[in-house]
């Protein structure tokens, strides 16, 4: 009896993989279609980052270590440089105001470019860093205004054992959030030079 | 000779095994639950890159896979040492994806085709060119929810 057992905790052991996956979630734009004109947009709300095939950052048209782009990109979405009074004016941004930087963070776009040789790896240190920083940014939004940290709530919101009563409350406090600071992450098609 | 004489001490007893049995069917039932099967062979190197930003992949019924890395040793005299992508259990070219995507997409049930994610596993070594030329795949086909599957940790050791 406990041999059978045995051998079928073995097969079950070696033949199955526990883990769960996770990665980084992003969506791709669809495909435009191409009698569209693109929308003009302002230079100083674009955030442009562009990866070299060696693995270095060119950040607003600065050699930049790859440490410092999460400050770099917070200061840029966080700035709200469109002064008070106007229709565009960012009330809970805590960034500089600065005026040749982004007016706000609906209006703030990151704009990333890769070379074909880049390595896969660098990529996604790159991506993480920028959905750092807006998950940092959500987070701080979350904290004032529910006591919560955006994340956990959005992980509690996508979690299937979470009752629904529950998920519609979140739902509204997510999406709330997820206005102050939309991501906005634009990826160029790859070139082949620089 | 009294009945209660105690008895010549013979050594500590056997322990008894006779719930061993259950033990393990306990075991067993635990791994068959928690777990599912592996579906494919990995036929391409799949060392992920880390990453703090995760977010889990709940269900595995809505998840399409693609693979991409570089053939690992057995098949590397066939194959090159390019990086390549595994759609299922075969080697494929960029161009396939569509159409993988498009099959796979049509064997899940009708109110799942909308909320499919495609994971990416990618190796860490592979390079952005051969990623964009699936990315412009997905896109034609509208698959654009995709999720770049990593493991956790600090992604700054990606660059070492």
């Amino acid at each position: 009896m406990a041999d059978i057992a045995f051998l079928l905790l073995i097969f079950f052991l070696v033949t199955t993989t526990i883990e769960t996956d996770a990665g980084l979630d992003r969506m791709l734009p669809p495909m435009e279609p191409p009698t569209e004109d693109p929308p003009i947009i302002k230079e100083k709300n674009i955030f442009t980052v562009n990866i070299n095939r060696n693995g270095q950052l060119l950040v607003e048209d600065e050699l930049t270590d790859i440490k410092s782009l999460r400050v770099k990109a917070m200061a840029f979405l966080d700035n709200g440089g469109a002064p008070s009074g106007s229709p565009e004016y960012c009330s809970y941004c805590q960034g500089k105001r600065a005026p040749e930087s982004s007016d706000n963070p609906a209006k703030a776009i990151i704009s990333l470019k890769n070379d074909r040789e880049t390595k896969y790896s660098t990529y996604i240190t790159v991506q993480n860093e920028l959905v750092g920083a807006y998950n940092e940014l959500r987070n701080r939004e979350a904290q004032r205004l529910f006591k919560r940290d955006f994340t956990d709530m959005e992980a509690e919101y996508l979690n299937p054992e979470t009752e629904s009563s529950r998920k519609d409350d979140l739902k509204e406090k997510v999406k709330r959030i997820q206005e102050l600071f939309p991501q906005k992450l634009s990826e160029a098609e790859t070139g082949t030079s620089n | 000779m009294s009945k209660f004489a105690k008895k010549k001490d013979a050594g500590l007893p056997a322990v008894n095994t006779a719930s061993l049995p259950d033990i393990v069917f306990m075991l067993l039932f635990f791994f068959m639950t928690v777990t599912v099967m592996k579906d494919s062979t990995l036929k391409v190197e799949n060392t992920l890159p880390n990453a703090t930003e995760t977010k889990k992949l709940e269900k595995k019924d809505r998840v399409i896979y693609i693979f991409v890395g570089a053939p690992t040793s057995q098949y590397a005299k066939q194959f090159g040492k390019e990086p390549k992508i595994q759609l299922n259990d075969k080697f494929a070219d960029p161009s396939s994806v569509g159409d993988y995507i498009l099959q796979e997409r049509a064997k899940k049930a009708q109110e799942l085709q909308n909320v499919l994610t495609t994971a990416l596993k990618v190796d860490k070594n592979a390079n952005m060119g051969l990623i964009s030329d699936i990315k412009l795949e997905l896109r034609k086909v509208n698959a654009l929810k995709v999720n770049y599957t990593t493991y956790d940790g600090d992604a700054f050791n990606n660059l070492q």
